[in-house]
C-alpha cells in the first residue's frame, strides 16, 4: 500500500514502518496496514482539539524520531537499579527492541505464559488474533495508529482459565538512545477466573530527548482479576504518549496504580470498558512533576452493563512551572443500572507558577445509579504546617513531609513492597528540591 | 512551686495581638519563673487560646504590641520551629490530623530535631522505638498509635494523649497546654495530669489554659489568672480556681470594672 501522509511530520515518523519485515501472520500484516492507512489520514493533534486542549505537543513535532535499528549493548548491571525482586518473569525491551539477555525467565505454573508478541504469534496465534489491536482503537487516535503500524513485537501475558498467578510480571522498557522512537506494545489476557499482576515500567539510562509511544491492551475475562502497575520514569527530556485499553467481562476486576514522574511531555489515556455485569475497576494515579514538565492523564471509565463499580483517586503534585492535566470521564450507558462510581481528583501546587487543569466529568444515561466526583486544587495546609513546625521541624522539612504524605497515599496502595519503598524515596528526594517561590 | 529567686522563663509585657484585623489581646502582662505552674482561666472568647497560639507563633495571629521574652531573649524574633527548639511547647486544643505521616516517624523527627538543637545525641529508629514505648507506657498509651498516621482517626482523648506524649518526649522548658483537659473523661484526665506532673522540674514551667477547675484537682497551680476581654483581670493562688468554680466569673468581671472606674 502506498499512501502518502497528509501531515509531513506523520509521514516522517512513519518512514521506518514501511521497512518493517512482514509478519508470518497475515491478519497482523492486515491490521498494521489498516493502522498505517489511518495514521496517514490523521493529523497531529493541537490544542484546538478538545481532547488535547491543555497539552501542546509542538515540541514533539520539532524532532524527527526514528526507530532504533539496533539495541544498545547493555549489561544486567546497567539496569540493576530497576529490577523488582518480587517479580518472577521480566521482559526487557531496549529502545523498543526485545533484549533476551536482560530478561528473566522463571518457571511458570501451567496455563501462565509470558512471552514476546513475536513468539506468541507462533504459539498462541488464536488468542493473539482475537485480541491484539482489537481493543485499543486506532481509527481516530493518531498515536495508537502509529504504534499499531509499527507493531512487530512487544510483550504478551496470558493466564488460562482459573489460574491465579500472584507473582508480578515485570515489563521493563529501557531508553538508551537519543532521538529514537520506540513503540512498546503489550497485551494481557486473563481468561475466566484468572488472576495476574503486571508491572509496566518505563525507564531511561540517559537524559536526552526520545519518544516512547506505547499501547497496552488488557482483557479481563469473567470473574478474572488483573492488577496493573504502571511506572513512567522517563528522562526529563523525553516524550511519552501512551494508550491503554481495558475490557472487563462479567464480575471481572481491574486495579491499576499509575505513577508518573518523568518525561518533558507525557500523555496517558486509560480507557476501561465495563462490558460485563458486576465488573469493578479501581484506578489510582499520581503525577509528581516539576520544572517545565507537562503530565496529562485522560481516563475513561465506561459502564455499559449493570452493577458496575468504579473508584478513582488521581493525585498530582506540581512544582516549578510544571503543568498537570487530568480529564476523567465516567460514562454510564443506558441500561447500566446500579452503577456505583466515585471519582476524586486532588491536586497539590507547590509553587506559584505550577499549573493544574482538572476536569472530572460524568455522563449518565441510566436513572438508578450512584455517581460522585470532585476535584480539589490547593497548597499545603497551613494548620498542618504550623503543627509540624511547632514541634521543631523546619519549614522545608515540614513541607516535604506533607508533600510526601500527599503522594504516599497513592504509592502505599501499590501491591509490590520494593516499588513502594523505592517510589517513596523518590518522592522524598524529588520534593526536597528548592521551590523558593512557594514560600510566603 | 514558687521560688521568688528562680529564673524568669517567660516575661510577657503589654502583649497585644489581632486575628484577621480584630483586636483580641489588649495588653497582657505575665511573668513565669522556673518551677511554677500557672493556670489561665476565663470565659469563652476571653483570648486564652489566642494568647497560647501567639506565644507558639501561629501565623494567623499578628502581634501588634508589647514584648515577650523567653529566658531574656525576644521570643518574637524566633520562628515557630525555633521557639520549639528553644523549649516552648504548645499542647493544641484541637491537634491536627496529618494522614500519610506516620506518628512514629514524626515523633522521632521532632525529638531528634529538638535534641540536635540542644546539642544532645539523636536516637536511631530502634533506640527511639524503645524510648518512645517507655514513655507511652507511663502515659497508658497503646503502642499501636505509633503505626498510625499523626492523629488520623484518633478520638479526642487519644489526640490529647498524643500531645502529652510529645511533651514528655520533648521535655520543654515552657509547656503551654491549651485546654488539654477539655473533652476528656476522668481516666484520660488523670493520664494528662500525670504526664504534666511527671514533666515538672525546678527548671521548667507549665502554663495551663483551661476552662474548668477540674484539671486543677490533679495539677496544683501556683498562680491562677483570670482573662477577660484580652486582658488578665485577676491573679490569685489555687484557691481562686475553687472560688471561680462556685461563684462563676461575673464577680471577677464586676470587681475589675469597679477598679477600672475608681482608677479613672
Amino acid at each position: 500500500m502506498s499512501v502518502t501522509a497528509i501531515h509531513p511530520y506523520i509521514g516522517a515518523l512513519l518512514k521506518g514502518s514501511r521497512e518493517l519485515p512482514q509478519s508470518p501472520a497475515g491478519w497482523l500484516n492486515a491490521r498494521r496496514a489498516q493502522a498505517l492507512e489511518r495514521a496517514n489520514a490523521l493529523t497531529v493533534p493541537t490544542t484546538r482539539d478538545e481532547e488535547w486542549r491543555f497539552t501542546d505537543i509542538t515540541p514533539l513535532t520539532k524532532l524527527h524520531f526514528q526507530p532504533a535499528l539496533a539495541a544498545a549493548e547493555l549489561a544486567l548491571a546497567d539496569i540493576k537499579r530497576f529490577l523488582v525482586p518480587e517479580a518472577g518473569v521480566r521482559l526487557t525491551f531496549v529502545d523498543g527492541l526485545f533484549a533476551p539477555g536482560l530478561s528473566a525467565f522463571a518457571e511458570l505454573p501451567a496455563g501462565v505464559r509470558v512471552s514476546t508478541l513475536a513468539e506468541g504469534a507462533k504459539t498462541q496465534g488464536t488468542a493473539l488474533e482475537a485480541h491484539l489491536a482489537r481493543h485499543a482503537a486506532f481509527e481516530n487516535n493518531l498515536f495508537a495508529a502509529l504504534n499499531t503500524s509499527y507493531l512487530r513485537d512487544g510483550a504478551l501475558v496470558t493466564v488460562a482459565k482459573n489460574q491465579a498467578y500472584a507473582v508480578p510480571v515485570h515489563l521493563l522498557f529501557v531508553a538508551t538512545q537519543k532521538e529514537v522512537a520506540a513503540y512498546p506494545r503489550c497485551l494481557v489476557v486473563a481468561e475466566t477466573g484468572a488472576e495476574c499482576t503486571v508491572i509496566e515500567d518505563f525507564v531511561s539510562l540517559q537524559d536526552g530527548a526520545y519518544f516512547n509511544n506505547a499501547v497496552t491492551e488488557i482483557v479481563v475475562g469473567a470473574g478474572a482479576k488483573v492488577r496493573h502497575i504502571r511506572l513512567q520514569r522517563e528522562s526529563l527530556n523525553a516524550f511519552h504518549i501512551a494508550h491503554c485499553a481495558v475490557t472487563l467481562d462479567k464480575d471481572a476486576s481491574y486495579l491499576s496504580n499509575t505513577v508518573t514522574l518523568g518525561a518533558r511531555i507525557s500523555r496517558y489515556d486509560l480507557n476501561v470498558a465495563q462490558n460485563g455485569e458486576g465488573a469493578a475497576m479501581k484506578i489510582d494515579g499520581l503525577a509528581l512533576i516539576s520544572g517545565r514538565q507537562l503530565a496529562d492523564t485522560h481516563t475513561l471509565m465506561a459502564h455499559a452493563k449493570p452493577s458496575g463499580r468504579s473508584e478513582q483517586l488521581h493525585k498530582t503534585i506540581v512544582g516549578g512551572a510544571a503543568h498537570a492535566v487530568f480529564n476523567g470521564k465516567v460514562f454510564v450507558h443506558e441500561g447500566a443500572q446500579l452503577t456505583d462510581s466515585a471519582q476524586q481528583s486532588r491536586n497539590l501546587l507547590l509553587s506559584g507558577r505550577a499549573h493544574v487543569d482538572t476536569k472530572p466529568q460524568l455522563e449518565i444515561f441510566a436513572d438508578d445509579v450512584k455517581c460522585s466526583h470532585g476535584a480539589t486544587v490547593g497548597q499545603l495546609d497551613a494548620e498542618q504546617l504550623f503543627y509540624l513546625k511547632s514541634r521543631g521541624l523546619s519549614d522545608d522539612t515540614a513541607r516535604n513531609l506533607l508533600t510526601y504524605a500527599f503522594g504516599a497515599e497513592i504509592i502505599d496502595r501499590i501491591p509490590v513492597r520494593s516499588l513502594v519503598e523505592r517510589l517513596e524515596q523518590t518522592v522524598l528526594e524529588q520534593t526536597q528540591g528548592p521551590e523558593p517561590e512557594a514560600r510566603p | 512551686m514558687i521560688n521568688a529567686n528562680a529564673k524568669k522563663l517567660l516575661e510577657v509585657r503589654g502583649l497585644k495581638a489581632t486575628v484577621a484585623g480584630i483586636d483580641i489581646l489588649k495588653g497582657i502582662d505575665l511573668t513565669v519563673r522556673a518551677g511554677e505552674v500557672h493556670a489561665i482561666m476565663g470565659p469563652n472568647g476571653s483570648g486564652k487560646s489566642t494568647f497560647a497560639k501567639a506565644l507558639a507563633g501561629h501565623p494567623a495571629y499578628a502581634v501588634t504590641g508589647g514584648e515577650v521574652l523567653l529566658e531574656g531573649k525576644d521570643l518574637f524574633a524566633l520562628s515557630p520551629e525555633e521557639r520549639a527548639r528553644a523549649g516552648v511547647f504548645l499542647g493544641f486544643q484541637y491537634p491536627v490530623e496529618i494522614p500519610g505521616v506516620s506518628n512514629s516517624g514524626f515523633l522521632r523527627l521532632s525529638y531528634n530535631t529538638v535534641q540536635g538543637a540542644r546539642g544532645c545525641d539523636e536516637l536511631d529508629p530502634l533506640e527511639f522505638d524503645d524510648f518512645v514505648r517507655g514513655k507511652m507506657k507511663l502515659l497508658d498509651m497503646d503502642p499501636g498509635f505509633l503505626d498510625r498516621s499523626v492523629n488520623d482517626g484518633f478520638s479526642g482523648g487519644e489526640k490529647k494523649r498524643n500531645e502529652i506524649l510529645q511533651m514528655a518526649l520533648l521535655e520543654p522548658k515552657l509547656a503551654i497546654l491549651d485546654e488539654t483537659d477539655s473533652g476528656l473523661d476522668i481516666d484520660a484526665l488523670r493520664v494528662v495530669a500525670n504526664g504534666v506532673n511527671g514533666l515538672l522540674k525546678p527548671d521548667n514551667a507549665v502554663v495551663l489554659v483551661t476552662h474548668y477547675q477540674r484539671l486543677l484537682n490533679y495539677i496544683a497551680p501556683d498562680y491562677v489568672h483570670v482573662m477577660e476581654g484580652g486582658r488578665i483581670i485577676k491573679t490569685g493562688g489555687k484557691e481562686l480556681a475553687l472560688e471561680l468554680e462556685t461563684r462563676g466569673y461575673d464577680w471577677v468581671s464586676e470587681e475589675y470594672k469597679g477598679r477600672a472606674k475608681a482608677e479613672a
